[in-house]
């Protein structure tokens, strides 16, 4: 009974330090984006200190220094916030879900999808701002069912939902590809802006529809997160345990589709971010949890760093932020296919 | 002692694919008993057991819980008396034993009750009783075959079901192993008095340990009852179409099975 106890006892204490430790990543990577957020709205060609700001922010700032921070610097920062956050729960979803590092929805080909219905509207039938935005998020959801028909064999495994993906991903870029040698050169480079993934000009009129499709499609994500645990441990375990393993993993894939594909209609295809962002949350929770928080905070903070470093830190000219994290996630990627074909985990 | 379950598999026709693998078996799984299922390769037993955990859906027949069809509860309410480790189940990359074996609680929590003190006590004596208490903060990537597999057992345990059905749970284990898992079902049976059902392949071990056993062969029944009463070189050979002689186990007064081949005979 006495070693009941103390086993009891044990079991307590680990399961508090991980919850710790899961609060106290939260608040850390809460506090590096609240700084980043500050600071890429006091930064630019009139930089703005800390005190005024935040009169500003409260209401109580100059004329001048409220059109620049709430109508310039704001949205901007809101939707790197935004996406951020979207790319990194998506990628969250997908990599725990499909229990692969790889499937995530910028190597899969959602992403792709999504730029390909972007060029082709900007290119071939001439549209642009919220137009392009939604075709984009039409093409991400479209290249999200052909993959999962495609792959979709009495029910769908990590690794062939990620090979078919990747065909998928590669086709849809040789479309873009393709697309693109057929256009003036005005109208492909501002496909290729888009293309790259930027924050460049983002208004509120980028924001506001970001903000409320993420008010909708985070609690739902949230609902659908409760089967996840059960989820990973396979189909007939995770059905043994009285989970509805079909429609919950339909729901989740759903949830992130959806967020992915508005990310990507708010500010392009931002490489790499729904990748390494889950990763970098379990690193820093030292433990390999689905962990969607986190890496939804994660996201947030590499999108403001990115385009803070983009914007300011890489000479005259303004990269897009796509630009900056590829630069971070490419290496990452084939550090991951050389390391996980090694230990054989490639699946 | 619980209230204990009754598990029926009535007139049940399981098929992959229009392939019918399980043909009109019934079945009365005796509760508060250690039944074995066993048979040769492809005799569709794994296929029973998936479907008498509702993994599989029936062609027709069906699968009867406390006397209503399994598929007419919900699923949730069913993982709370009916618990199933299936053959190779997946852990996730990294994750500790007591995250694993925590996750068996799961049909025990809901949206707002995420974890309480019955959970902790209940993941406490799942690690207790599989003895893998020492081993609460590994990895299970690190662990031995042995280790992993009662690991797994502890998540099953975890999850509180009078009854449990596990799909050889001894596979891959050497033989010390495969007796300290089949001794665990046997305490686990005798001292909660759990009904467990489990798929064996190997008939010496399921004649010594089961208190009913069932032999199939191409999706049927072929004898079921207490292995002594059962087996006999007639079964075995209807069965798995082995030529055998019979001895009493000298440890436990089972029957045990001695395979001839075509270079041994009895003489």
């Amino acid at each position: 009974m006495s070693t009941d106890l103390q086993v009891t006892g044990s079991v307590r204490r680990a399961r508090r330090a991980r919850q710790r430790r899961t609060l106290a990543v939260c608040a850390g990577l809460l506090a590096a984006a609240l700084a980043a957020f500050l600071l890429s709205l006091a930064t630019g060609d009139k930089s703005i200190p800390l005190p005024d700001l935040l009169a500003t922010l409260g209401g109580g700032g100059s004329r001048g220094d409220e059109f620049i921070v709430l109508e310039l610097r704001l949205p901007r920062a809101v939707t790197a916030v935004g996406v951020g956050a979207a790319f990194g729960l998506a990628g969250a979803i997908f990599q725990s879900l499909l229990r692969n590092p790889l499937a995530s929805p910028d190597v899969i080909g959602i992403s792709a999808g999504a730029s390909a219905a972007a060029v082709i509207s900007i290119v071939l039938l001439g549209l642009s701002g919220p137009a392009v935005s939604l075709t984009a998020l039409a093409g991400a959801l479209t290249a999200a069912v052909l993959i999962y028909a495609l792959a979709w064999r009495r029910g769908v495994t990590g690794y062939r939902l990620v090979l078919i993906g990747v065909g998928v991903a590669s086709a849809l870029t040789s479309t873009v590809s393709y697309v693109m040698t057929r256009s003036e050169t005005m109208v492909a480079q501002q496909a290729f802006v888009w293309l790259a993934g930027s924050l460049n000009g983002r208004s509120w009129d980028q924001a506001r529809p970001l903000l409320l499709a993420l008010a909708l499609l985070i609690p739902l994500t949230a609902l659908a997160a409760r089967a996840l645990p059960a989820l990973q441990l396979g189909d007939d375990t995770a059905r043994g345990l009285g989970a509805r393993t079909e429609p919950s993993r339909v729901a989740l894939l759903l949830c992130a589709v959806a967020l992915a594909g508005v990310a990507t209609a708010a500010a392009g295809p931002v490489g790499f971010v729904a990748f390494v962002s889950a990763p970098i949350a379990r690193g820093l929770l030292r433990r390999q949890d689905a962990a969607l928080l986190p890496a939804a905070l994660t996201g947030a903070v590499v999108v403001l760093l990115s385009d803070y470093i983009g914007q300011h830190l890489l000479g005259p000219h303004q990269i897009p932020v796509g630009v900056v994290t590829s630069v971070v996630g490419a290496p990452y990627l084939l550090w991951l296919l050389a390391t996980a074909n090694r230990v054989g985990r490639g699946g | 002692m619980t209230v204990q379950h009754t598990l029926r598999a009535d007139a049940l026709r399981l098929t992959y694919d229009r392939h019918e693998v399980v043909k009109g078996l019934s079945l009365d799984i005796p509760p508060g008993k250690l039944t074995m299922i066993v048979g040769p390769n492809a005799c569709g037993k794994s296929t029973l057991l998936r479907g008498l955990a509702r993994l599989l859906t029936p062609a027709s027949g069906a699968v009867l819980l406390d006397g209503a069809s399994i598929h007419s509860r919900p699923t949730r309410e069913v993982a709370t008396t009916l618990g199933i480790l299936p053959q190779t189940p997946v852990a996730p990359d990294g994750i500790t034993v007591t995250d694993l074996v925590g996750r068996g609680r799961y049909p025990h929590q809901g949206w707002f009750r995420r974890w309480s003190d019955e959970d902790e006590r209940a993941v406490a004596e799942a690690l207790e009783a599989t003895d893998v208490a020492e081993l609460a903060d590994r990895s299970v990537d690190e662990l031995s075959g042995g280790q992993r597999q009662r690991v797994w057992i502890a998540m099953a345990l975890a999850q509180g079901t009078d009854l449990l059905l596990l799909d050889e749970p001894t596979t891959y284990l050497d033989i010390t192993h495969q007796v300290e898992v089949l001794d665990l079902l046997t305490d686990l049976n005798t001292s909660a008095g759990t009904t467990v059902v489990v798929v064996l392949h190997d008939l010496n071990l399921a004649c010594r340990y089961a208190d009913h056993l069932v032999a199939m062969r191409d999706g049927r029944i072929v004898a079921e009852g207490p292995p002594a009463e059962v087996v006999t070189e007639q079964v075995v050979s209807d069965v798995f179409g082995l030529r055998c002689t019979l001895v009493d186990d000298p440890v436990s007064g089972t029957p045990l099975i001695v395979p001839m081949g075509r270079h041994h005979s009895a003489k």
